[in-house]
């Protein structure tokens, strides 16, 4: 071949690869949409619109993933445990890392593509570390949400940035810790800040301009809809009662919502009220916090919401993610399904909000019962006693998981764990902790020093433990349990092999039966597990990646 | 005036704290704080406050110590931050292990009700000489390089536990073991018995300090047998010393900081 040939021959064959790869790397709102048709890829942060972190991969199975082996780990420069869940698009990872870092990976060898660096404002203020739990993506561009609560395009292929957005002000204790979720044309953000008196909002974002679409403030002004649960302050009462509680009423967005893409609804979980702990200082059930508000995805307004915790004092954030399941129970109806802080596993119809399960998973004994309309009959504990789900509740920010095959909904749980509550005033100052008091830990030992967590477990048996829960949707009972030493703050990730992922405080990782709980594989990490594992293909193999500590581990079967 | 019953004085406290504070308001401390954290606090207050707040906590002027309310501390939490941090008006930050601060926030909460005249500080010399002689602690526990490794290390156990919990753990062993200490027996496979003192434990193993000063470590599937006992193989001292040898012990055990401070 000539050296003119050859060279033409070599151009067209990158030409190829070049349209090839940027082919590939378009992600439409369609694969968005039927992201379960193409399971090699990880596209949003629970994995598919409907949010069940269930993937049809079933190369590794119950009987060989005693074989499974470490390909590759990625470890960043900045300590601190991760809560992020990577994307996969055709072979690249997508990770984020602190404090707001952007690495593409080769999703086979784990090598950097790129890396992109962002420096959140000094004044950002965030309740509980420099957390951000990761992407969307729609087209070449990723889009995040930072500490300083600005949403950030970056180019998915250079790691360059196309635009940046201020959502909200640092000044005020606004931030943004979760990844956004792209629907259609729009990136959709809330934002955190609810240890600080923000008044909380979803906003949509033209993903092409960062140019705001919509905002819906998950705290009613007065007059709207719901104002009317910002109950005046009793005449002669409460020296403490704010008038303008509404004003720095919380109301957080901090994990990512789900969409439902016939409704064109979009499901979010809303954070505490603020102050989170004295219930004196604003009257009333304090709508829409701790609550499930159901959004048109193109105009932002609300089409129901349900409160699971009306007048929170235990700071029972409601952002756990929304699962979307059809034809529950065998039925026609299609729900959102809900595993709560407050300790309760839900089921509403998605289409109306309408109340249809309402179940203790964990000890309850805030409440009792629920009415017919589903609200909850309050049974607040003496002074000094404790209360049952404690300050982390019964489950927290941990993904669950559904699977299709299974039929099972998984929570990560803390069992048998109380806090005691001592609400106090708390005046508020823009941008200052407004909290309202706190709670303790029930320690068995009063003036020892606290419990602690990993790696020396100090809590033992004594103040709780973790759990992976197995419920049956259709009634919200245990089907089985797995349970842990230590607590578990790890997400769940079903398969198409009917293998359960998850991980653990302890560090290890685990595999178990989805079917029956047992134990089929672990690993120790040897760093507390704080985010969901997720599963991707590359050709024909099937990987298993996990965030533990400051590194994200990635397992596969030996070729 | 109060010498040794916290509970009367709380109780008139609360009393007093109530009538400042609108009605609905729960308590705001959480419980009451122990006849020792007060007068170890008392001590504190002496060598480390009363420069500048004075004797009767209110010479610095619109500062009213003695009110044991503040407008800024509400909440004991707050309180422990404040002093951390410091005031920018001019109160310096303080630097206090855990057993100061309980002792200080105690103290502050209850200073008007409590009589510093009253109290009989225990001597550190002569608890050191009981720890060591009479009350054959480094039997099983150790201090700096001398004793046993069997029970916990109390190296730092005045700088770790609150003056309160100390003098509890003289008196009722059991009711201050922290969980993670608590004594365990393990069966293996092959019948063998081992004895220890828990130091971790996960979903699938244990590591412990056996009888015999080894650290131990078992996979769960290995064993027979594992069982947590919730008693303590501590005696209680409540009748075998004197109350000024328990006050002793008390004073010993505070002084206890840690070799590397």
């Amino acid at each position: 071949m000539s050296g003119t040939r050859r060279f033409l021959a070599c151009s067209f064959v990158a030409l190829i690869g070049v349209l090839s790869s940027s082919l590939r790397a378009q992600v439409t709102p369609q694969r968005l949409a039927a992201s379960s048709s193409e399971p090699q890829n990880w596209l949003t942060y629970s994995g598919n619109y409907s949010s069940t972190r269930y993937s049809p991969l079933d190369q590794i199975t119950p009987a060989n993933v005693k074989n499974l082996k470490l390909q590759w780990a990625y470890q960043a420069p900045v300590a601190g445990n991760w809560q992020t869940t990577p994307l996969v698009v055709d072979g690249v990872v997508y990770l984020t890392q602190r404090l707001n870092d952007v690495v593409a990976l080769d999703a086979m060898t784990g090598r950097a593509f790129w890396i992109y660096r962002y420096t959140p404002a000094q004044d950002r203020v965030v309740c509980c570390g420099a957390n951000n739990r990761g992407l969307a993506i729609l087209g070449n561009t990723l889009f995040m949400g930072t500490l300083d609560a600005q949403l950030i395009a970056i180019d998915a292929r250079s790691g360059r940035p196309i635009w940046k957005a201020e959502v909200a002000s640092t000044k005020s204790g606004y931030s943004i810790t979760h990844a956004p979720l792209v629907v259609k044309d729009k990136v959709i953000v809330g934002v955190g800040g609810g240890e600080y008196g923000i008044r909380g909002f979803i906003a949509a974002y033209d993903a092409a301009t960062g140019r705001e679409a919509w905002r819906f403030h998950t705290i009613p002004a007065p007059g709207e809809p719901g104002s009317e649960t910002w109950q005046e302050c009793p005449k002669g009462g409460n020296a403490f009662c704010d008038p303008d509680a509404w004003k720095h009423g919380g109301g957080s967005i901090w994990l990512t919502g789900s969409y439902d893409p016939e409704l064109n609804l979009t499901y979010w979980g809303t954070g505490n009220v603020g102050p989170d702990y004295n219930g004196a200082q604003r009257p009333g059930d304090n709508l829409y916090t701790d609550s499930v508000v159901a959004l048109d995805v193109d105009t932002g307004r609300l089409k129901w919401h349900y409160q699971f915790t009306p007048h929170d004092v235990y700071d029972y954030d409601s952002v756990q993610i929304p699962v979307l399941l059809d034809n529950w129970a065998g039925s026609r109806v299609n729900v959102v399904a809900w595993a709560n802080r407050n300790g309760n596993f839900y089921v509403l119809d998605r289409a109306t909000g309408r109340f249809l399960v309402g179940q203790p998973f964990v000890k309850v004994n805030w409440m009792s019962q629920f009415d017919e309309r589903g609200r909850p009959m309050q049974t607040p504990q003496p002074d000094g006693q404790p209360t049952y789900p404690g300050n982390q509740g019964g489950t927290n920010w941990y993904s669950p998981s559904f699977s299709p095959r299974t039929g099972l909904f998984y929570v990560s749980a803390w069992e048998d764990y109380a806090s005691i509550y001592a609400p106090a005033p708390s005046e508020y100052k823009e941008g200052k902790n407004f909290v309202g008091g706190g709670p303790r830990n029930l320690s068995p030992v009063p003036g020892a020093p606290g419990l602690g967590r990993s790696p020396i477990n100090t809590w033992t048996e004594s103040a709780g433990h973790g759990a992976v829960i197995a419920l049956d949707p259709a009634t919200g009972r245990e089907r089985w349990k797995f349970k842990m030493t230590d607590v578990t703050d790890s997400g769940i990730l079903t398969t198409g092999s009917d293998l359960l992922f998850t991980g653990g405080r302890e560090g290890f990782f685990q595999a178990l039966d989805a079917r029956t709980g047992a134990l089929l594989w672990k690993t120790n990490l040897g760093a507390a597990i704080n985010s969901g594992p997720i599963t991707y293909r590359v050709g024909t193999r099937q990987y298993v990646s996990v965030v533990s500590g400051l590194s994200l581990f990635v397992f596969a079967l030996d070729e | 005036m109060r010498s040794v019953s916290a509970t009367v004085v709380s109780a008139v406290m609360w009393i007093g704290l109530a009538a400042a504070l609108p009605e609905a308001q729960v308590p705001l401390h959480g419980s009451e704080y122990a006849d020792a954290d007060i007068a170890y606090g008392a001590a504190l207050y002496a060598s480390k406050c009363v420069t500048c707040h004075g004797t009767e906590g209110d010479a610095i002027g619109g500062v009213n110590l003695r009110s044991g309310t503040f407008r800024n501390a509400v909440i004991d939490r707050d309180l422990e931050r404040f002093i951390r941090a410091g005031s920018p008006a001019g109160m310096p930050p303080f630097v206090l292990d855990s057993a100061e601060m309980a002792g200080i926030i105690a103290y502050l909460r209850n200073m008007n009700g409590f009589d510093t005249a009253s109290v009989k500080t225990g001597d550190a010399g002569r608890g050191r000489a009981i720890f060591n002689g009479k009350g054959a602690c480094t039997k099983c526990h150790r201090v700096g390089a001398g004793g046993s490794l069997v029970a916990p290390d109390l190296s730092d156990i005045g700088a770790v536990r609150s003056a309160g919990s100390l003098q509890r753990s003289l008196i009722d062993p059991a009711s201050q073991t922290m969980p993670i200490n608590r004594p365990v027996r393990v069966v293996t496979k092959d019948g063998t018995i081992v004895n220890g003192r828990r130091l971790n434990e996960d979903t699938y193993s244990l590591q412990i300090m056996d009888d015999r000063e080894h650290l131990r470590a078992f996979v769960k599937a290995d064993l027979r047998e594992y069982t947590i006992s919730t008693t303590s193989p501590m005696p209680s001292y409540k009748t075998t010393l004197s109350n000024g040898e328990i006050a002793d012990m008390l004073a010993y055990l505070l002084s206890l900081k840690g070799l590397l401070q």
